[in-house]
Protein backbone atom coordinates (compact mmCIF):
# COMPACT_ATOMS: atom_id res chain seq x y z
CA UNK A 1 0.00 0.00 0.00
CA UNK A 2 1.28 3.45 -0.81
CA UNK A 3 1.90 6.00 1.88
CA UNK A 4 -0.21 9.15 1.70
CA UNK A 5 2.00 11.97 2.80
CA UNK A 6 2.98 15.61 2.33
CA UNK A 7 4.88 16.81 -0.71
CA UNK A 8 7.70 17.85 1.61
CA UNK A 9 8.11 14.42 3.19
CA UNK A 10 7.99 12.65 -0.16
CA UNK A 11 10.58 14.80 -1.87
CA UNK A 12 12.94 14.68 1.11
CA UNK A 13 13.81 11.21 -0.16
CA UNK A 14 15.41 12.67 -3.29
CA UNK A 15 19.13 13.33 -2.93
CA UNK A 16 21.79 15.18 -4.92
CA UNK A 17 22.86 13.16 -7.94
CA UNK A 18 19.73 10.97 -8.13
CA UNK A 19 18.14 9.92 -11.41
CA UNK A 20 14.49 10.90 -11.71
CA UNK A 21 11.84 10.31 -14.34
CA UNK A 22 9.28 13.07 -14.71
CA UNK A 23 5.95 12.24 -16.34
CA UNK A 24 4.06 14.61 -18.59
CA UNK A 25 4.27 16.20 -22.01
CA UNK A 26 5.04 19.91 -22.11
CA UNK A 27 3.87 20.00 -18.49
CA UNK A 28 0.53 18.33 -19.24
CA UNK A 29 0.47 15.41 -16.79
CA UNK A 30 3.58 16.59 -14.96
CA UNK A 31 3.49 16.81 -11.13
CA UNK A 32 3.87 20.58 -11.11
CA UNK A 33 3.63 21.07 -7.33
CA UNK A 34 6.15 18.32 -6.61
CA UNK A 35 8.55 19.86 -9.13
CA UNK A 36 8.11 23.32 -7.63
CA UNK A 37 8.81 21.86 -4.17
CA UNK A 38 11.99 20.19 -5.44
CA UNK A 39 13.04 23.55 -6.87
CA UNK A 40 12.39 25.19 -3.50
CA UNK A 41 14.39 22.48 -1.71
CA UNK A 42 17.29 22.75 -4.15
CA UNK A 43 18.72 19.24 -4.56
CA UNK A 44 21.25 19.36 -7.36
CA UNK A 45 23.16 17.37 -9.99
CA UNK A 46 20.03 15.46 -10.98
CA UNK A 47 19.85 13.22 -14.00
CA UNK A 48 16.37 13.67 -15.41
CA UNK A 49 14.47 11.56 -17.92
CA UNK A 50 11.52 13.55 -19.26
CA UNK A 51 9.94 14.02 -22.67
CA UNK A 52 10.79 17.72 -22.70
CA UNK A 53 11.89 20.62 -20.52
CA UNK A 54 8.43 22.14 -20.05
CA UNK A 55 7.46 25.77 -20.54
CA UNK A 56 9.65 28.40 -18.87
CA UNK A 57 8.17 31.30 -16.92
CA UNK A 58 6.01 33.53 -19.10
CA UNK A 59 5.31 31.04 -21.88
CA UNK A 60 3.20 28.27 -20.34
CA UNK A 61 -0.45 28.02 -19.32
CA UNK A 62 0.12 29.13 -15.72
CA UNK A 63 2.52 31.99 -16.39
CA UNK A 64 5.02 30.37 -14.03
CA UNK A 65 7.54 27.69 -14.89
CA UNK A 66 5.55 24.65 -15.96
CA UNK A 67 6.62 21.01 -15.81
CA UNK A 68 10.35 20.31 -15.77
CA UNK A 69 11.04 24.00 -16.38
CA UNK A 70 11.10 24.50 -12.58
CA UNK A 71 14.24 22.38 -12.19
CA UNK A 72 15.90 23.70 -15.35
CA UNK A 73 15.40 27.33 -14.29
CA UNK A 74 16.98 26.50 -10.93
CA UNK A 75 20.02 24.77 -12.51
CA UNK A 76 19.32 21.53 -10.65
CA UNK A 77 19.67 19.25 -13.65
CA UNK A 78 23.12 18.03 -14.63
CA UNK A 79 22.01 15.65 -17.36
CA UNK A 80 18.73 15.67 -19.28
CA UNK A 81 17.52 12.74 -21.36
CA UNK A 82 14.64 14.09 -23.46
CA UNK A 83 13.07 14.07 -26.90
CA UNK A 84 12.37 17.77 -27.51
CA UNK A 85 13.68 20.80 -25.65
CA UNK A 86 13.04 23.56 -28.19
CA UNK A 87 10.23 25.25 -26.27
CA UNK A 88 12.42 25.95 -23.24
CA UNK A 89 15.28 28.27 -24.31
CA UNK A 90 16.95 27.86 -20.90
CA UNK A 91 18.09 24.40 -22.01
CA UNK A 92 19.99 25.80 -25.00
CA UNK A 93 21.52 28.52 -22.80
CA UNK A 94 22.73 26.00 -20.22
CA UNK A 95 23.98 23.64 -22.93
CA UNK A 96 25.63 25.99 -25.43
CA UNK A 97 26.68 29.01 -23.35
CA UNK A 98 26.94 28.06 -19.70
CA UNK A 99 27.95 24.46 -20.51
CA UNK A 100 26.40 23.27 -17.25
CA UNK A 101 23.81 20.90 -18.70
CA UNK A 102 24.41 17.69 -20.62
CA UNK A 103 21.56 16.88 -23.00
CA UNK A 104 20.88 13.48 -24.63
CA UNK A 105 18.13 13.62 -27.24
CA UNK A 106 16.29 10.40 -28.03
CA UNK A 107 13.36 9.85 -30.42
CA UNK A 108 10.08 10.07 -28.53
CA UNK A 109 8.81 6.63 -29.46
CA UNK A 110 12.16 5.07 -28.61
CA UNK A 111 12.22 6.90 -25.28
CA UNK A 112 8.77 5.59 -24.30
CA UNK A 113 9.73 2.05 -25.28
CA UNK A 114 13.13 2.25 -23.52
CA UNK A 115 11.38 3.21 -20.29
CA UNK A 116 8.82 0.45 -20.84
CA UNK A 117 11.69 -2.01 -21.36
CA UNK A 118 13.32 -0.81 -18.14
CA UNK A 119 10.10 -1.42 -16.25
CA UNK A 120 9.32 -4.72 -17.94
CA UNK A 121 12.66 -6.41 -17.38
CA UNK A 122 13.70 -6.35 -21.02
CA UNK A 123 17.29 -5.95 -22.17
CA UNK A 124 16.53 -3.30 -24.76
CA UNK A 125 14.35 -2.27 -27.67
CA UNK A 126 14.85 -3.01 -31.37
CA UNK A 127 13.43 -0.10 -33.33
CA UNK A 128 13.76 1.07 -36.95
CA UNK A 129 13.61 4.65 -35.68
CA UNK A 130 16.91 6.51 -35.98
CA UNK A 131 18.61 4.14 -38.44
CA UNK A 132 21.08 6.14 -40.55
CA UNK A 133 20.95 9.16 -38.20
CA UNK A 134 23.24 10.36 -35.40
CA UNK A 135 21.03 8.49 -32.93
CA UNK A 136 23.30 5.56 -33.88
CA UNK A 137 26.09 7.42 -32.02
CA UNK A 138 24.01 7.94 -28.86
CA UNK A 139 25.38 6.33 -25.69
CA UNK A 140 21.91 4.76 -25.40
CA UNK A 141 22.21 3.01 -28.77
CA UNK A 142 23.84 -0.37 -28.16
CA UNK A 143 24.22 -1.39 -31.79
CA UNK A 144 22.46 -2.22 -35.00
CA UNK A 145 20.81 -5.49 -35.96
CA UNK A 146 19.18 -6.82 -39.08
CA UNK A 147 15.99 -8.83 -38.69
CA UNK A 148 14.31 -10.28 -41.78
CA UNK A 149 16.34 -7.93 -43.98
CA UNK A 150 15.39 -4.75 -42.14
CA UNK A 151 17.78 -2.68 -39.98
CA UNK A 152 17.00 -1.84 -36.38
CA UNK A 153 18.78 0.00 -33.59
CA UNK A 154 19.14 -1.68 -30.22
CA UNK A 155 18.25 0.96 -27.66
CA UNK A 156 19.09 0.57 -23.97
CA UNK A 157 16.44 0.15 -21.27
CA UNK A 158 15.99 3.15 -18.96
CA UNK A 159 15.45 3.02 -15.20
CA UNK A 160 15.53 5.60 -12.43
CA UNK A 161 15.69 6.07 -8.67
CA UNK A 162 12.41 8.00 -8.67
CA UNK A 163 9.44 8.43 -10.97
CA UNK A 164 7.41 11.57 -10.35
CA UNK A 165 3.92 11.24 -11.81
CA UNK A 166 0.66 13.11 -11.82
CA UNK A 167 -2.79 11.53 -11.96
CA UNK A 168 -6.25 13.08 -11.95
CA UNK A 169 -7.74 10.51 -9.61
CA UNK A 170 -5.82 8.31 -7.19
CA UNK A 171 -7.70 5.94 -4.91
CA UNK A 172 -6.60 5.03 -1.39
CA UNK A 173 -4.93 1.87 -2.71
CA UNK A 174 -2.78 4.04 -5.00
CA UNK A 175 -4.56 3.12 -8.24
CA UNK A 176 -4.35 5.93 -10.79
CA UNK A 177 -6.72 7.21 -13.45
CA UNK A 178 -5.54 9.78 -15.96
CA UNK A 179 -7.67 12.46 -17.59
CA UNK A 180 -7.33 13.50 -21.23
CA UNK A 181 -3.82 13.31 -22.62
CA UNK A 182 -2.15 13.25 -19.20
CA UNK A 183 -1.31 9.54 -19.21
CA UNK A 184 1.51 10.03 -21.78
CA UNK A 185 4.82 9.02 -20.16
CA UNK A 186 3.29 8.55 -16.69
CA UNK A 187 2.18 5.00 -17.49
CA UNK A 188 5.59 3.62 -18.47
CA UNK A 189 7.51 5.66 -15.90
CA UNK A 190 5.37 4.22 -13.11
CA UNK A 191 6.91 0.82 -13.86
CA UNK A 192 10.56 1.83 -14.25
CA UNK A 193 11.69 3.47 -10.99
CA UNK A 194 12.67 2.22 -7.54
CA UNK A 195 10.35 4.70 -5.86
CA UNK A 196 7.19 6.08 -7.43
CA UNK A 197 5.68 9.33 -6.16
CA UNK A 198 2.28 10.35 -7.53
CA UNK A 199 0.83 13.84 -7.23
CA UNK A 200 -2.94 13.33 -7.05
CA UNK A 201 -5.27 16.01 -8.31
CA UNK A 202 -8.04 14.17 -6.45
CA UNK A 203 -7.84 11.40 -3.87
CA UNK A 204 -10.86 9.10 -3.99
CA UNK A 205 -12.12 6.04 -2.12
CA UNK A 206 -11.23 2.55 -3.28
CA UNK A 207 -13.92 1.50 -5.75
CA UNK A 208 -14.38 4.94 -7.31
CA UNK A 209 -12.01 3.93 -10.08
CA UNK A 210 -13.29 0.78 -11.79
CA UNK A 211 -10.63 -1.96 -12.01
CA UNK A 212 -10.83 -1.75 -15.82
CA UNK A 213 -9.95 1.93 -15.69
CA UNK A 214 -6.84 1.63 -13.50
CA UNK A 215 -3.81 2.59 -15.60
CA UNK A 216 -1.06 2.75 -12.97
CA UNK A 217 -1.63 0.06 -10.40
CA UNK A 218 -1.44 0.79 -6.69
CA UNK A 219 1.16 -1.98 -6.28
CA UNK A 220 3.61 0.22 -8.20
CA UNK A 221 3.02 3.39 -6.18
CA UNK A 222 5.06 4.19 -3.07
CA UNK A 223 3.90 7.70 -2.13
CA UNK A 224 0.82 9.73 -2.95
CA UNK A 225 0.80 13.46 -2.32
CA UNK A 226 -2.19 15.69 -2.84
CA UNK A 227 -2.05 18.69 -5.11
CA UNK B 1 2.44 34.98 -54.50
CA UNK B 2 1.90 37.05 -51.36
CA UNK B 3 3.76 35.72 -48.30
CA UNK B 4 0.48 35.54 -46.37
CA UNK B 5 -1.09 33.25 -48.99
CA UNK B 6 1.75 30.75 -49.23
CA UNK B 7 0.95 28.54 -46.23
CA UNK B 8 -2.73 28.21 -47.12
CA UNK B 9 -1.85 27.46 -50.74
CA UNK B 10 0.50 24.66 -49.74
CA UNK B 11 -1.93 23.26 -47.15
CA UNK B 12 -4.75 23.23 -49.69
CA UNK B 13 -2.68 21.17 -52.12
CA UNK B 14 -1.53 18.77 -49.39
CA UNK B 15 -5.16 18.15 -48.42
CA UNK B 16 -5.82 16.57 -51.84
CA UNK B 17 -3.39 13.75 -51.00
CA UNK B 18 -5.53 12.52 -48.12
CA UNK B 19 -8.24 9.91 -48.43
CA UNK B 20 -11.47 9.47 -46.57
CA UNK B 21 -10.79 7.44 -43.43
CA UNK B 22 -7.05 8.07 -43.27
CA UNK B 23 -5.37 8.37 -39.87
CA UNK B 24 -3.07 11.38 -40.18
CA UNK B 25 -0.42 12.93 -37.97
CA UNK B 26 0.28 16.62 -38.52
CA UNK B 27 3.48 18.38 -37.54
CA UNK B 28 3.27 21.79 -35.89
CA UNK B 29 2.86 24.98 -37.95
CA UNK B 30 1.77 24.81 -41.59
CA UNK B 31 0.60 21.15 -41.49
CA UNK B 32 -2.07 22.01 -38.90
CA UNK B 33 -3.83 24.09 -41.60
CA UNK B 34 -4.40 21.05 -43.84
CA UNK B 35 -7.73 19.90 -42.30
CA UNK B 36 -9.23 23.29 -43.23
CA UNK B 37 -8.92 22.37 -46.90
CA UNK B 38 -10.07 18.74 -47.06
CA UNK B 39 -12.14 18.05 -50.17
CA UNK B 40 -15.85 17.47 -49.65
CA UNK B 41 -16.55 13.95 -48.45
CA UNK B 42 -13.04 13.39 -47.11
CA UNK B 43 -12.87 12.94 -43.36
CA UNK B 44 -9.64 12.00 -41.65
CA UNK B 45 -8.78 10.99 -38.09
CA UNK B 46 -6.06 13.14 -36.57
CA UNK B 47 -3.52 11.39 -34.39
CA UNK B 48 -1.55 13.48 -31.90
CA UNK B 49 1.52 11.55 -30.78
CA UNK B 50 1.32 12.80 -27.21
CA UNK B 51 -1.87 10.83 -26.70
CA UNK B 52 -4.95 11.39 -28.86
CA UNK B 53 -6.55 9.39 -31.65
CA UNK B 54 -9.31 11.60 -33.03
CA UNK B 55 -7.86 14.95 -32.04
CA UNK B 56 -9.91 18.08 -32.67
CA UNK B 57 -8.74 20.54 -35.31
CA UNK B 58 -6.10 23.07 -34.27
CA UNK B 59 -7.39 25.72 -31.93
CA UNK B 60 -10.52 23.83 -30.87
CA UNK B 61 -10.57 23.16 -27.13
CA UNK B 62 -12.74 23.49 -24.04
CA UNK B 63 -11.50 25.97 -21.44
CA UNK B 64 -12.21 23.40 -18.68
CA UNK B 65 -9.90 20.86 -20.30
CA UNK B 66 -6.95 23.08 -21.09
CA UNK B 67 -4.69 21.55 -18.43
CA UNK B 68 -5.61 17.98 -19.36
CA UNK B 69 -5.84 17.83 -23.14
CA UNK B 70 -2.99 19.22 -25.23
CA UNK B 71 -1.69 18.66 -28.73
CA UNK B 72 1.81 17.68 -29.80
CA UNK B 73 2.88 21.32 -29.50
CA UNK B 74 1.76 21.42 -25.87
CA UNK B 75 -1.16 23.72 -26.70
CA UNK B 76 -4.73 23.16 -25.43
CA UNK B 77 -6.60 20.75 -27.66
CA UNK B 78 -9.70 18.60 -27.82
CA UNK B 79 -11.01 15.23 -28.88
CA UNK B 80 -13.80 14.40 -31.31
CA UNK B 81 -16.71 12.10 -30.44
CA UNK B 82 -15.43 8.55 -30.98
CA UNK B 83 -11.86 9.54 -30.20
CA UNK B 84 -9.57 8.01 -27.61
CA UNK B 85 -6.75 8.98 -25.27
CA UNK B 86 -3.68 6.77 -25.22
CA UNK B 87 -0.30 6.75 -23.50
CA UNK B 88 3.01 7.50 -25.25
CA UNK B 89 4.17 3.89 -25.69
CA UNK B 90 0.83 2.92 -27.25
CA UNK B 91 0.81 6.01 -29.42
CA UNK B 92 4.20 5.30 -30.93
CA UNK B 93 3.29 1.65 -31.31
CA UNK B 94 0.50 2.83 -33.62
CA UNK B 95 2.95 5.07 -35.47
CA UNK B 96 5.78 2.56 -35.97
CA UNK B 97 3.33 -0.26 -36.47
CA UNK B 98 2.07 1.23 -39.73
CA UNK B 99 -1.38 2.22 -38.43
CA UNK B 100 -0.94 5.87 -39.41
CA UNK B 101 -1.51 6.41 -43.12
CA UNK B 102 0.12 9.79 -43.53
CA UNK B 103 2.35 12.25 -41.76
CA UNK B 104 2.78 15.83 -42.91
CA UNK B 105 5.68 17.84 -41.61
CA UNK B 106 8.03 20.67 -42.40
CA UNK B 107 11.75 20.51 -42.99
CA UNK B 108 14.94 22.52 -42.79
CA UNK B 109 16.36 20.46 -45.66
CA UNK B 110 15.09 17.63 -47.82
CA UNK B 111 17.07 15.86 -50.52
CA UNK B 112 16.58 14.01 -53.77
CA UNK B 113 16.89 10.65 -52.02
CA UNK B 114 13.93 11.50 -49.83
CA UNK B 115 15.98 12.10 -46.71
CA UNK B 116 14.93 14.87 -44.35
CA UNK B 117 16.68 17.06 -41.78
CA UNK B 118 14.58 19.09 -39.38
CA UNK B 119 15.68 18.61 -35.78
CA UNK B 120 19.12 20.04 -35.09
CA UNK B 121 21.62 22.61 -36.31
CA UNK B 122 24.85 21.46 -34.65
CA UNK B 123 26.42 24.10 -32.44
CA UNK B 124 23.48 26.47 -32.85
CA UNK B 125 20.10 24.94 -32.20
CA UNK B 126 18.95 21.60 -30.90
CA UNK B 127 15.19 21.62 -30.49
CA UNK B 128 15.19 17.82 -30.69
CA UNK B 129 13.46 15.27 -32.86
CA UNK B 130 10.44 14.77 -30.64
CA UNK B 131 8.28 12.24 -32.45
CA UNK B 132 9.48 13.10 -35.96
CA UNK B 133 11.95 10.23 -36.39
CA UNK B 134 9.33 7.66 -35.42
CA UNK B 135 6.68 9.26 -37.63
CA UNK B 136 8.97 9.30 -40.64
CA UNK B 137 9.82 5.62 -40.42
CA UNK B 138 6.33 4.53 -39.42
CA UNK B 139 3.85 6.47 -41.54
CA UNK B 140 2.95 4.92 -44.89
CA UNK B 141 2.91 8.28 -46.72
CA UNK B 142 5.37 11.03 -45.77
CA UNK B 143 4.64 14.50 -47.13
CA UNK B 144 7.03 17.38 -46.56
CA UNK B 145 5.05 20.61 -46.73
CA UNK B 146 7.18 23.73 -46.60
CA UNK B 147 8.19 26.94 -48.32
CA UNK B 148 10.42 26.14 -51.27
CA UNK B 149 13.42 28.14 -50.05
CA UNK B 150 14.65 29.69 -46.83
CA UNK B 151 14.66 33.36 -47.84
CA UNK B 152 15.97 32.42 -51.26
CA UNK B 153 18.40 29.74 -50.04
CA UNK B 154 17.67 26.28 -51.43
CA UNK B 155 16.18 23.76 -49.00
CA UNK B 156 15.62 21.01 -51.56
CA UNK B 157 19.13 19.65 -51.99
CA UNK B 158 21.11 16.89 -53.67
CA UNK B 159 22.09 15.75 -50.19
CA UNK B 160 21.11 17.13 -46.80
CA UNK B 161 23.96 18.90 -44.99
CA UNK B 162 22.32 18.84 -41.53
CA UNK B 163 21.98 15.65 -39.46
CA UNK B 164 19.18 13.50 -40.82
CA UNK B 165 15.84 13.03 -39.14
CA UNK B 166 15.32 9.96 -41.33
CA UNK B 167 16.87 8.51 -44.46
CA UNK B 168 15.01 7.78 -47.73
CA UNK B 169 11.51 8.09 -46.32
CA UNK B 170 9.89 11.12 -47.98
CA UNK B 171 7.31 10.42 -50.70
CA UNK B 172 6.16 13.91 -51.69
CA UNK B 173 7.45 17.45 -51.32
CA UNK B 174 4.82 20.15 -51.65
CA UNK B 175 5.83 23.82 -51.75
CA UNK B 176 4.36 27.06 -53.09
CA UNK B 177 6.25 26.41 -56.36
CA UNK B 178 5.18 22.87 -57.09
CA UNK B 179 4.73 19.22 -56.21
CA UNK B 180 7.75 16.91 -56.33
CA UNK B 181 7.60 13.15 -56.11
CA UNK B 182 10.60 11.24 -54.74
CA UNK B 183 11.49 8.36 -57.08
CA UNK B 184 14.47 6.03 -57.49
CA UNK B 185 15.59 8.23 -60.38
CA UNK B 186 15.35 11.45 -58.37
CA UNK B 187 12.84 14.23 -57.80
CA UNK B 188 10.07 14.41 -60.39
CA UNK B 189 8.25 17.72 -60.70
CA UNK B 190 4.66 16.61 -61.33
CA UNK B 191 2.85 19.89 -60.77
CA UNK B 192 3.89 23.52 -61.03
CA UNK B 193 2.32 26.68 -59.67
CA UNK B 194 1.35 28.60 -62.85
CA UNK B 195 2.93 31.73 -61.31
CA UNK B 196 6.37 30.19 -61.88
CA UNK B 197 8.28 28.78 -64.84
CA UNK B 198 10.07 25.43 -64.74
CA UNK B 199 13.35 27.35 -64.94
CA UNK B 200 12.44 29.40 -61.87
CA UNK B 201 11.56 26.29 -59.88
CA UNK B 202 14.83 24.62 -60.89
CA UNK B 203 16.80 27.77 -59.99
CA UNK B 204 15.31 27.65 -56.48
CA UNK B 205 16.17 23.95 -56.14
CA UNK B 206 19.67 22.52 -55.69
CA UNK B 207 18.59 18.99 -56.64
CA UNK B 208 18.17 18.36 -60.35
CA UNK B 209 14.46 18.14 -61.12
CA UNK B 210 13.12 15.61 -63.58
CA UNK B 211 10.23 17.31 -65.32
CA UNK B 212 7.26 15.01 -65.67
CA UNK B 213 6.09 14.64 -69.29
CA UNK B 214 2.66 14.98 -67.76
CA UNK B 215 3.43 18.20 -65.83
CA UNK B 216 0.20 19.75 -64.56
CA UNK B 217 -0.69 23.12 -63.09
CA UNK B 218 -0.79 23.11 -59.28
CA UNK B 219 -4.13 24.46 -58.15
Amino acid sequence: MPKFTSIKEAIDLIKDGDTIMVGGFMGCGSPDNVLKAIADKGVKDLTVICNDAGFPEGSGPTGNNYGLAWLIANHQVKKLIATHVGLNPNVATQFFQEKTLEVCLIPQGSCAEMIRAGGAGLGGVLTPTGVGTIVEDSPYCLGKQTVNGKDYLLMAPLKADFALLEAYKVDKAGNCWYKGTTSNFNIVMGTAAETVIVEAENVVEVGEIAPEDVRTFGMLVDYVVQK
Amino acid sequence: MEKSEIKGFIAKRVAKELHDGDVVNLGIGLPTLVPNYLPEGVHVTLQAENGTVGAAAAGQFQEADKFHIVNAGGQPSGVIPGGAFIDSATSFGLIRGGHVQATILGGLEVDEEGSLSNWIIPGKMMPGMGGAMDLLVGAKLVIVAMEHTNKGKAKILKKCTLPYTAVKVVNLIITEMGVMKVTDEGLVLTEINPEFTVEEVQAATEAKLIISPDLKPMV
